[in-house]
């Protein structure tokens, strides 16, 4: 059986990949690229129809991972989708690489947005979903946003103007981890009810569970989702998902794991060296 | 220099299918021709510049040609980080095009004069900064911006502004400025809504006896280096004239261009420019031109006054 079959032991490798990866290369951001494994995983595995040889077809599905601050995430699935070698992951933060601490622009293959200030990725996914209707093309545009992310303004911008043009073809994901850099998302802004500012902007909204690699694939693979219109879906997730001394702990945006937590991570994940 | 740019733009919509405008809720009837040729390539972005540039991003990553329009302050300041971000930092192809340049919209207010955005646009790398002086100029920018394979920022004035140029300047190049008038003792550089302005001061000079050659210094990034340095060469005055701050514009790009060059000339550098402060009061745009000094009359003044004044090194 192909690793790909097996979307849970996909997650987990990349988990622990992950927790290596900010170890070596004192990468911070651990807690928010553990959160929005899943919904790689889903979405790179089950839902997108991209392949590495064809990164450049113009027909290719997008993704943008518009919180940048979790590189990691997406090079690592990037890096096990094959579009990059595995090895070439390691390079990541050190000078000269392809690989910075969030995405350059056209670094790597199939990486379709430089991101890493927030709020820019859905305007731009607007834009190539636009792009699709004027070209005749029936590609769908993914982005993946985290939940402080709405918080900007332009992220209601391009809703509104997507609910508008009804782009049926287009979905949000957001990475509902409840936390952002400084504390819970909440109590810094009225982020809550988000399903129902996406609906009330015109958009088909779903809340699903973050972590229940079923529940993802079911939505994210069910793209028009016969509305008429774009696609939000609300994806409660735990920062740190996966290593419980990480879990809902908000110092994990900034700290860089010890060896002996790798380890411990490791071990919590079932990828024990042989 | 608005209908201009309408109207080049519906030709070249229907000449290169890659041409797409997006305008932030503006321009009343002006592209009524445009979306009737191109509807599915017309998009009225409404009150939302953020998106709008984004987009433009998002559209010129798949191969189009986007156009985003709206009045200068909107379109450039409100957006700076999506221009930064998105389009200069991923080198794509959006021209940006601002109306109502420098004092145009004078009677709307400090919210809508545009003192300060070549300052931020031509910090930007990669950005081209385009400021054509007349209509003709708009229509020979707008076509090379949409063939430039990168941003390109045009800072257009608003309507009724003298015509320079006889027809549409074959010879138009982005960085490459256009002489309007030979002269052999000033050089008068004009960029943008200036430039008809520059050219009544070279007339008030000639009449007394200071012969000004005139430029349409149409781009001031990247700069026409060739131009500059026969100008400083040959010239003992050499003088910047601009609808904008003079701190961070044309006479500032100049003048940074100049300090790197000690050795080019003796020539004396005057900039005549809008100062560092606000217009609180009513007034347009031609009471607004005079109380930032932005007249013929004082274009003259300074030069003859840089003539009249001893070299240093004498």
């Amino acid at each position: 059986m192909s690793e790909g079959n097996d979307l849970a032991a996909v997650a987990a490798r990349m988990r622990g990949t992950l927790v290596e990866l900010s170890q070596l290369r004192s990468t911070a951001h651990l807690g928010g690229c553990l959160s929005c494994v899943d919904i790689l995983v889903a979405l790179y595995w089950r839902a997108l129809n991209v392949s590495p040889e064809r990164a450049g077809d113009p027909g290719r599905d997008r993704l943008i991972l518009s919180k940048g601050h979790a590189a990691m995430s997406i090079y690592a699935s990037l890096a096990m989708r094959g579009f990059i070698d595995e090895d070439e992951l390691w390079t990541m933060h050190t000078p000269g690489s392809r690989l910075p601490e969030q995405p350059s622009p056209g670094s790597i293959p199939g990486l379709e947005a430089a991101t890493g200030s927030l709020g820019h990725g859905l305007p731009i996914g607007v834009g190539q979903a636009i792009a699709a209707r004027v070209q005749r093309h029936d590609y769908r545009v993914f982005v993946v946003m985290s939940d402080g992310e709405c918080e900007e303004g332009s992220v209601w911008e391009a809703a509104m103007f997507a609910g508008a043009r009804k782009l049926e073809r287009l979905m949000v994901v957001v990475d509902y981890n409840k936390w952002q850099a400084t504390g819970r998302s909440q109590e810094i802004m009225a982020l809550d009810p988000l399903a129902d500012k996406f609906e009330a902007f015109g958009w088909s909204a779903y809340r699903v569970d973050g972590h229940d690699l079923d529940a993802l694939v079911e939505v994210v693979t069910n793209l028009p989702d016969g509305s008429g219109k774009p696609v939000a879906v609300i994806a409660d997730t735990v920062k740190g998902k996966g290593v419980s001394f990480m879990e809902d702990d908000n110092n994990w945006h900034y700290r860089i794991p010890t060896e002996d937590e790798v380890a411990a991570a490791h071990r919590e994940l079932g990828l024990v060296p042989s | 220099m608005r209908n201009a740019f309408a109207d080049e733009l519906t030709k070249l919509a229907g000449e290169d299918e890659r041409v797409i405008l997006l305008s932030g809720d503006i321009g009343n009837r002006l592209f009524d021709r445009f979306r009737e040729l191109v509807p599915d390539r017309f998009l009225n972005c409404g009150v939302a510049e953020q998106n709008m540039t984004g987009m433009a991003a998002g559209l010129a990553m798949c191969g189009l040609r986007p156009v985003t329009y709206t009045i200068t302050p909107f379109v450039t300041t409100r957006c700076l980080e999506q221009i930064r971000v998105d389009v200069c930092y991923h080198e794509l192809p959006v021209t940006i095009v601002a109306v109502g340049a420098g004092l145009s919209y004078a009677s709307l207010g400090v919210t809508h004069h545009a003192n300060e955005d070549i300052a931020f646009l031509r910090a930007l790398p990669g950005m081209s900064v385009v400021c054509p002086g007349d209509a003709h100029e708009v229509r020979a920018a707008l076509r090379a911006a949409v063939s430039h394979d990168g941003p390109v920022y045009i800072r257009i004035g608003k309507k009724n502004e003298p015509l320079v140029h006889e027809g549409v300047p074959e010879e138009f190049r982005i960085g490459t400025a256009i002489s309007v008038r030979e002269g052999t003792d000033v050089t008068l550089l004009a960029t943008g809504t200036v430039l008809p302005m520059v050219l009544e001061a070279g007339d008030l000079l000639a009449a007394e006896g200071i012969s000004a050659r005139v430029v349409s210094f149409h781009t001031v990034k990247p700069l026409d280096e060739e131009l500059l340095a026969d100008a400083f060469g040959s010239h003992k005055v050499v003088a910047t004239v601009e609808e904008h701050s003079l701190i961070g514009g044309f006479g500032s790009a100049v003048a940074e261009w100049l300090a790197d060059r000690p050795r080019v000339s003796g020539a004396q550098l005057v900039r005549v420019g809008v100062g560092d402060w606000y217009l609180h009061e009513a007034g347009g745009q031609s009471y607004a031109r005079e109380r930032y000094g932005l007249t013929a009359e004082n274009i003259a003044t300074r030069v003859r006054a840089a003539v009249l004044e001893p070299a240093v090194s004498d």
